[in-house]
């Protein structure tokens, strides 16, 4: 389990759950996640393959500087997926290309 | 296109801090935040802060975000804008901001760029392994998200971030490896390390991260001695088991939307990098767009609030509308900025803003 | 040493106690050893026992008699360097500051650390307390044996 439940200086209350589709499996968030936190809360770390090589990438900076996060959500590519709220239903797919506009 | 008196970029301690005297003054005033949340990197900042009252020392950087907030949020005069990009600044303070899916563009007479600091990066064989995250971003996962970032972590970098996040990270619960610096002293302030090495945390000085090993995410790191020349001593090399990697090495100034207009820039180490080159008053040499915070060289964040509010009286005063005590609080708050400056730690900001100060007058 | 490893010198520690003497009383001890912008453990202070003086980029100093133990100070300082020390018969008395969770009950015994981050003795939970106003640091009154008066730090649960 990622998800921090008792903290000495924070409180983590459970909050309502929202499901999504990640590479065609419902999976389930919370409220107040980025589609970014569910994932990694999720064991997920790979986001998305790089253009040329196809290496994993993860995130890197998770305030929405850095690029690494991006994915395909609801079908537009290169989405911040770090600062990007997490809703019901979205679709979430890694990227492995610059991302095509359709 | 919708018209501002003044438009602030960013909505971190810098900026909440100019929007509160900016308000104050009386202007119109648009904030503009790219996260879900105001506060900037304050609310993940879970320990208490260092400085003085003026700064809201020993509070909580997550309560003192709480504070910056509730200063400015009731104001009539103040309209925020989150999950909000500022994609396009130009030379008559147009600015194109994306939001809720769309481009909407705003005008104002004057533009503060408060857009604070990005994370540093190390070059190392593999340094794109998922798993490998700067120490900003674990923060923001474990403190804003309540998600770990995994299970067995090194820290590189023993500056206050490092050093902080180290402590935060074994508050909750993540085993915290070492932390490995370059330098041959440790580089924040030694209370921090004391504070993690009792914890048990050993702090490797002179030591640096030579590659990742994992296939498809971070599975081990192998570190390597430096000599006094920073050359790697053969035969020193120590493979880490460890699942994240957190990459704490400094913060450089976000300066790129100010060279959407040409801003005159200069490079300059003390300030973590390429900045705006200012007059007296944070104005760059773009008239009427000022900088302020992180972007203009990096410090704390009480520093930052000490800039914000300096530079929305300031703008205040240029736009003809000063504050009612105006004088007196830039009085205080230049004090206040000096006070913090006036250590060794403040000695690099010093030297950074002369030479900024010398290209100005140049 | 202190800017190699995070652990300060036995001679830097030994400077901030005071005498034995008058550690019949509790004192505080103010284990800030660097010139950083930082001023809550004076301004905390309810007897005007610590001085920082205007430059707050100056160490605190101690007024070993003004000081009553009273441990405000030792939640309000920001880099958790203050703790209160006191001399019971054979027994070493601390007060220290907390974060972490569990928090210990008293009775408990726990592990003894020194600054190193090392396991030295077992130490007696006295005393727990947190409070609004001590804002999530937790203080901690802790006996050690009085031989490790300088060696010990903070405690660990066993």
């Amino acid at each position: 389990m990622m998800r921090i439940e008792k903290h000495p200086i924070l409180n983590f209350e459970k909050k309502k759950e929202i499901s999504f589709i990640f590479e065609n499996k419902q999976v389930t968030g919370y409220e107040g996640d980025t589609i970014a936190s569910a994932l990694h809360a999720l064991g997920i770390k790979t986001l998305s393959y790089s253009i040329k090589d196809k290496r994993s990438r993860g995130f890197y900076c998770a305030i929405g500087n850095c690029a690494s996060c991006h994915m395909i959500v609801n079908g537009i590519p290169n989405v911040r997926t770090c600062i990007t709220p997490l809703t019901e239903g979205l679709i979430v797919e890694r990227q492995h290309n610059k991302g095509v506009i359709k | 296109m919708i018209k501002k008196e003044l438009i602030i970029i960013g909505g971190g301690p810098a900026g909440l801090s100019a929007a509160k005297m900016a308000v104050d003054s009386n202007l119109d005033v648009l904030l503009i935040d790219r996260s879900p949340s105001l506060g900037g990197q304050l609310i993940k900042q879970t320990h208490k802060f260092f400085g003085s009252k003026k700064q809201n020392a020993k509070m909580r950087g997550i309560d003192i975000a709480k504070k910056l907030i509730n200063d400015v949020k009731d104001y009539k005069n103040l309209e925020i804008l989150s999950n909000a990009t500022v994609v396009g600044l130009y030379l008559d303070k147009v600015l194109t901001v994306f939001y809720d899916g769309k481009y909407v563009r705003y005008q104002a007479d004057a533009v503060i760029v408060a857009t604070g600091a990005s994370e540093k990066f190390l070059a190392f064989e593999n340094n794109d392994l998922p798993g490998i995250y700067g120490a900003g971003a674990i923060q923001t996962l474990m403190n804003v998200y309540g998600v770990l970032p995994g299970k067995d972590v090194l820290m590189i970098g023993s500056g206050n971030i490092g050093l902080i996040v180290t402590y935060q990270l074994l508050q909750a619960g993540v085993n915290v490896k070492g932390i490995v610096e370059a330098a041959p002293k440790i580089g924040g302030y030694k209370v921090h390390a004391s504070k993690v090495r009792r914890l048990g945390v050993p702090i490797m000085t002179s030591t640096t991260i030579k590659r990742a090993v994992g296939k498809d995410c971070l599975e081990a790191v192998e570190i390597i001695s430096l000599d006094e020349k920073w050359q790697e001593i053969p035969g020193t090399n120590k493979i880490i088991d460890v699942d994240t990697l957190c990459i704490s090495v400094g913060l450089s100034p976000m300066h790129q939307i100010l060279s959407m207009v040409n801003a005159k820039m200069k490079y300059i180490p003390e300030l973590g990098g390429v900045v705006a080159v200012v007059d007296d008053i944070n104005q760059t040499s773009v008239e009427s767009i000022f900088v302020c915070g992180d972007a203009l060289g990096i410090e704390e964040a009480s520093s930052a609030m000490m800039e914000g509010y300096l530079t929305g009286l300031n703008v205040a005063k240029y736009l003809r509308k000063p504050h009612p005590d105006s004088e007196n609080l830039i009085h205080n708050y230049h004090q206040e900025l000096d006070l913090l400056r006036n250590g060794p730690f403040g000695q690099k900001t010093l030297i950074g803003l002369q030479k900024l100060k010398e290209t100005s007058h140049a | 040493m202190l800017n190699q490893t995070g652990i300060p010198s036995k001679d830097q520690v030994l400077s901030r106690f005071p005498k034995e003497n008058d550690l019949l009383k509790p004192k505080a001890i103010l284990e800030c050893y660097e010139d950083i912008p930082c001023n809550p453990c004076a301004t905390s202070c309810p007897f005007d026992a610590i001085d920082i003086g205007e430059n707050i980029n100056k160490q605190p100093v101690l007024d070993v008699d003004k000081c009553t133990g009273c441990s405000v100070c030792v939640t309000s300082c920001p880099g958790l360097a203050i703790s209160v020390a006191q001399l019971v018969g054979e027994k070493a008395v601390f007060k220290i500051p907390y974060e972490f969770i569990p928090l210990p009950n008293p009775n408990d015994i726990w592990k003894g650390v020194n600054r190193a981050g090392e396991v030295i003795c077992d130490a007696t939970i006295e005393k727990v307390v947190s409070s609004k106003i001590m804002d999530r640091t937790a203080l901690l009154t802790v006996s050690v044996p009085r031989n490790y008066l300088h060696e010990f730090i903070t405690v660990r649960k066993p």
